[in-house]
């Protein structure tokens, strides 16, 4: 049917260890051939396990995982032909980078010359030509997480499954080494299952992305659409920073709502993304950078106190109180048009309808 | 580094133009002697409980001081004898021997001197016990010699002197002669006579026998340390008991206990004729022999085995087997290309482990390893506690800490010492 | 010797805090047990009642009495004030200078119609440094139910040899000493003549040809408690032992097991005082001595274990066992009618000979 378009598709699937809680409920996702994407979620989300029943290394307790179209529950992980890169690179200790590389070749029975060509060709690849003949331990965590990358393609699979790759390393490599990724991911076009917690990973690297919480994917979707358009509380709260104004609605007017803010009163309009019916209490959300300061021709207008301003170069951050809320932010860009604030200083606020959305509210 | 040669400019001196390593020596010697401070205490301890008593040791194995100390005269008289003549030695020597008795009957040293004698000519003994005889009934103006054979004719067995005279000296080879079959005669050094060769093969069995057990305790060890890595920790903290529990109680409960199991009329026996599979007659004999001795000495040596596999076990990160697998490896690929060769350091540490504390064992194969299941410690333990050989079982000891020496050197050679681990 | 031995200051250093006790304890060392017990009853109780300001410290290490004294003597701190061994380590200790000198005269009580020690224990004197206690012997218990033997009982020590008519494991002692001497007197060798042969190469390779007949049949015991255990498993069906196990096992124990008391091979046991003693433990230990080996004392251990006194006057005063009710007298080793044959340690041969032999037997063993 459309086996040429997916390569993975999760159909139902649930995972429970003990029998008592759902660790992972009722799991849908069709992966794209070529495509690279992300399951994002904090730890115990339930993301880590979708990639190891996706490996092979835990059993689905309901439901099937389709590879290329081939229900693969019953398939042991050895015969799944998926590459696996491991949170803390799990390169073998007793060989060297080249006997690392070339284990998956040996065990498909390679000819010692093809492996060779192979594993020449994929240290080349990451970059690490001289190496081969390395230990391990030898080698810094960015080349380790190179060799792994390596390692996990140099058999040509059709899929590769990363978990956390990035974690053990430091801000600059961690950067430096998700371009690599992607980049070796755009020159070779397999298929990426990458799995992180850093949302700026995520967004940096991938194609779509598939927000975990609570053993549910909250929001599946490509990473502008996750940051622009979140679908609930959770997503506009997890994917970037984001201001939170409580209020209730009270008219419902298309996709937009009317909604009246706590404490202050005044009545702001949303685009009505999850908000319920009139009078129901909702989540604004506003991204900081769409908040415009001392102007007066915005959708919406409010007033907002001063409380702090932390100077960033690029733009200047802003906190601000606006009704209840002391923690508004903005982001004011730090150019001419701009007037210098100063703290306790009153001034308007306001922004677009478009800009705010009205979403469910987060149980905390 | 290379244009600071002396004639250029001389060493680098600090702030205060004295040499920057003199000055650095200082400042890090106060440093040095506290650390030193700390480790004095196990440094005394191990010097006084360990290194001396093995140096003690190494010392009696050819340590031979009574005979020159409590014979002198005699020793030097004897320099002139031709211990080949076939002839007892001539009244000189018996006269300094006269005199030398009296001083060590006087300090009655004369038969701590005679059994010392009697390890290597038996006889002797009673020679120097019964010398008041002779010695008493000494005219002392008429020549020594033919009194002295008159009283006790063995005095005039040229066996005897030949004896004093090939350990005059204050060291002696003739206990680690001893500990390899061999005698030295006045013909030269040679292996004794077939029916009294003991020590190479009880070497070599303890050898052979500490293999085996070793070998065994890898075998029966490693799938229990394996599954008390892998398994929940809860779980893994029962089994650990069990495992430990062999360690609290005492080695000769734990071997009584395997001498019910495993005798004619014993518990496996029993069981095995009850079950029809052993005909009455055909009883198995699984103990006083080897069986019984490795059997009981893999259970009581086995914990350390495990121990060692276990902590190496716990550090290999399962992710290693789930990375073999998913480049495509199957299980047993999996865990002979990548988890066992990761685990190697374990089996190391624990078969050095267990076969070093195998081969000095004598309680346990005493009590179940009849005559072919008993090792060369057991001969050690004899000659400490009941012959009083003490130097016989020194040489016996050296060559068993040689061997260990020679084992691990082998062993560092073939694996390398620095893959041994113990967690 | 200069004591720079550090091996045995090493072994010695455990004792330090055993000496520094108070100065009225004195510490006695005996083989434990039930043999411990005997002496306990009869010689220690009543000692310690008549000075109560002295308490006796029992120590179970007479197995290993001759190294941990020597180990003593070269650490230069003797911690033993009494030490009961066999009379083969007393001559070994009074070789060495490790034991004192005894004087039966002044240091033994003579018996109760005034006949001075050294008559009262005879020929018992090995050495003097030994005060001999008991007379026990080495000799063979075999199981009354073996199907095999066909009603038949072993009625002599040759029939341990015998594996035909007697099918069946024998536990024998793993050394040569009362095994060698059995081997050559079912060899045909006159019983007055089994030293001069055994004092030749070829007499000990006679004795071991003929214990390798039954080589497959033997279990070797190290510990005197192996054969009786064994008999009563039925493991073996004939062993050797000393006679006081025996009698527990048939008369405590009430297992089918009987006697043989052919060719049995007596043995002493008795006290020795470690050279260098200070001389107020000296004093105290020859005044236990003194009270331990009188004819009333040596007789009363009898009525708890079943070995012989040594003393002459004791045997008419042995009454009955104190638990059991039984008379002691025809479980004596001494009995008349359990020693018709009989052979005593040859401790003079076997000092001088032990070690070669031993040598020589083990070298077979391994074979």
């Amino acid at each position: 049917m459309e086996r040429d378009d997916y390569i993975v598709r999760f159909e139902n699937v649930q995972k429970s260890y003990d029998g008592e809680i759902l660790v992972v409920k009722n799991f849908n996702i069709d992966i794209e051939r070529g495509e690279f994407l992300t399951m994002l979620g904090p730890s115990g989300s339930g993301k880590t396990t979708c990639l190891m029943m996706l490996a092979g290394f835990e059993p689905a307790t309901h439901g099937e995982i389709y590879l290329n179209g081939q229900p693969i529950n019953n398939v042991p992980p050895h015969k799944r032909g998926i590459g696996m890169v491991f949170q803390n690179y799990a390169l073998f200790p007793h060989m060297t980078v080249a006997e690392n590389l070339a284990f998956p070749l040996k065990v498909r029975g390679l000819s010692r010359a093809d492996c060779d060509a192979k594993v020449k060709r994929a240290l080349e690849m990451v970059r690490l030509p001289q190496m081969g003949g390395r230990r391990p331990a030898q080698l810094s965590g960015g080349q380790q997480q190179r060799v792994a990358v390596a390692r996990a393609l140099v058999f040509e699979p059709e899929l590769v499954l990363m978990d956390e790759p990035l974690g053990a390393l430091d801000k600059n490599l961690r950067e430096e080494m998700q371009f690599e990724i992607k980049h070796i991911h755009e020159t070779l076009g397999v298929s990426v299952v990458y799995v992180t917690h850093d949302q700026s990973e995520a967004l940096t690297m991938s194609n779509r992305i598939a927000v975990f919480d609570d053993g549910i994917v909250q929001q599946l979707a490509a990473p502008e659409v996750l940051y622009e358009q979140p679908e609930n509380a959770f997503v506009a709260s997890f994917i970037g920073e984001n201001n939170r104004l409580m209020g209730t609605v009270t008219a419902l007017n298309g996709s937009t709502a009317q909604v009246k803010l706590d404490g202050g009163g005044e009545t702001v309009g949303a685009l009505a993304i999850k908000c319920g019916g009139v009078g129901e209490r909702t989540q604004l959300s506003i991204r900081p950078e769409r908040v415009v300061i001392g102007q007066d021709d915005a959708d919406n207008k409010l007033s907002g106190k001063v409380v702090e301003l932390i100077y960033l170069g690029d733009h200047i951050r802003c906190r601000m109180q606006v009704g209840t809320s002391e923690e508004f932010v903005v982001k004011v860009p730090n150019s001419h048009a701009h007037a210098a604030l100063k703290v306790g200083e009153v001034t308007p606020i306001g922004w677009a309808t478009d800009d705010c959305r009205a979403l469910d509210v987060l149980e905390a | 580094m290379s244009t600071m040669t002396d004639n250029q400019s001389g060493p680098m001196l600090a702030a205060d133009g004295t040499p920057l390593k003199v000055s650095l020596a200082r400042a890090l010697r106060r440093q040095k002697i506290r650390a030193f401070l700390l480790i004095v205490p196990l440094l005394a301890f191990i010097l006084i409980s360990f290194i001396a008593p093995i140096g003690d040791m190494l010392f009696r194995s050819v340590e031979n001081g009574i005979v020159p100390e409590t014979m002198p005269r005699t020793v030097v008289a004897l320099e002139d004898w031709d211990e080949t003549s076939g002839e007892a030695p001539s009244e000189a020597v018996f006269a300094a021997f006269y005199e030398d008795m009296k001083v060590a009957m006087e300090e009655k040293t004369h038969t701590k001197l005679g059994s010392r004698l009697n390890y290597d000519t038996a006889g002797i003994a009673s020679l120097f016990r019964k010398l008041r005889k002779p010695m008493g009934n000494i005219d002392e103006t008429q020549p020594i010699k033919p009194q002295f054979i008159d009283a006790e004719e063995d005095w005039g067995d040229p066996e005897v002197w030949q004896t004093i005279k090939r350990l005059s000296g204050y060291y002696t080879s003739s206990y680690f002669l001893s500990a390899v079959d061999m005698e030295s005669t006045h013909d030269g050094i040679q292996m004794k006579d077939d029916f009294e060769r003991i020590y190479l093969t009880l070497l070599w069995r303890t050898m052979v026998l500490s293999v085996a057990i070793t070998v065994s305790c890898i075998l029966l060890g490693y799938p229990i340390a394996f599954l008390l890595a892998n398994l929940p920790l809860r779980t893994s903290n029962i089994l650990m008991i069990l495992v430990l529990l062999p360690f609290w109680t005492s080695l000769l409960v734990r071997t009584s206990s395997w001498i019910v199991l495993l005798q004619q009329e014993g518990v496996i026996n029993d069981t095995l004729v009850s079950l029809g599979i052993l005909d009455d007659q055909g009883r198995l004999e699984l103990m006083y022999n080897q069986v019984g001795t490795i059997v009981a000495m893999t259970h009581i040596l086995l914990p350390f085995m495990i121990l060692p596999l276990y902590s190496v076990m716990k550090t290999i990160s399962p992710s290693y087997v789930r990375a073999a697998k998913s480049l495509g490896a199957n299980d047993w690929t999996a865990f002979w290309k990548v988890y066992f060769p990761n685990s190697v350091p374990g089996i190391g540490a624990g078969a050095v482990l267990v076969f070093i504390l195998a081969i000095g064992y004598y309680i346990t194969p005493e009590l179940v390893g009849g005559t072919s299941g008993i090792f060369i410690s057991n001969r050690i333990a004899y000659h400490i506690s009941s012959s009083l050989n003490w130097g016989l079982a020194a040489a016996l000891g050296v060559m068993l800490l040689a061997l260990i020496l020679v084992f691990y050197w082998l062993y560092d050679r073939i694996v390398g010492i620095d893959n041994v681990k113990l967690g | 010797m200069k004591s720079m031995h550090t091996l045995a200051t090493a072994a010695a250093a455990t004792m330090l805090v055993a000496s520094a006790a108070q100065a009225d304890e004195m510490t006695i060392v005996s083989w434990g047990g039930a043999y411990s017990a005997s002496q306990q009853k009869a010689y220690h109780d009543p000692y310690m009642a008549n000075n109560p300001g002295v308490t006796i410290v029992n120590d179970e290490s007479s197995a290993e009495a001759v190294a941990k004294l020597r180990a003593m003597d070269e650490a230069g701190n003797v911690t033993w004030d009494v030490v009961d061994v066999v009379a083969s380590d007393a001559i070994r200790l009074c070789d060495e200078g490790l034991a004192m000198e005894i004087d039966p005269a002044t240091h033994l009580a003579p018996a109760p119609d005034g006949t001075p020690a050294a008559e009262d224990f005879g020929d018992l004197l090995v050495s003097e440094c030994f005060i001999p206690q008991i007379v026990y012997s080495t000799t063979f218990g075999y199981r009354t139910d073996v199907a095999e033997w066909g009603g038949k009982s072993p009625s002599t020590v040759c029939d341990v040899f015998d594996t035909a008519t007697f099918p069946g494991k024998r536990s024998l002692e793993k050394r040569p000493i009362n095994n060698v001497e059995w081997a050559l007197l079912c060899d045909g060798v006159a019983p007055e003549d089994v030293y001069d042969v055994l004092g030749t190469d070829e007499g000990v390779a006679q004795a071991l040809a003929k214990l390798d007949t039954i080589r497959d049949d033997i279990i070797w015991w190290s510990a005197g408690a192996e054969t009786p255990q064994r008999l009563a498993d039925g493991e073996a069906v004939i062993g050797s032992t000393y006679n006081g196990r025996l009698f527990s096992v048939i008369e405590e124990q009430k297992q089918p097991v009987a006697m043989l008391w052919d060719w049995q091979v007596f043995d002493l046991d008795g006290w020795i005082i470690p050279a260098g003693l200070s001389d107020e433990r000296k004093a105290r230990a020859l005044d236990y001595i003194y009270f331990a080996t009188d004819t009333q004392r040596l007789a009363d251990q009898a009525k708890y274990i079943s070995y012989g006194p040594a003393r002459k006057s004791s045997a008419p005063l042995v009454g009955k066992h104190a638990d059991l009710g039984i008379e002691m007298a025809p479980h004596m080793p001494t009995d008349p009618n359990n020693a018709k044959t009989t052979l005593l340690y040859n401790y003079e041969f076997w000092a001088d000979n032990r070690d070669d032999i031993d040598a020589k037997f083990q070298a077979w063993l391994v074979q």
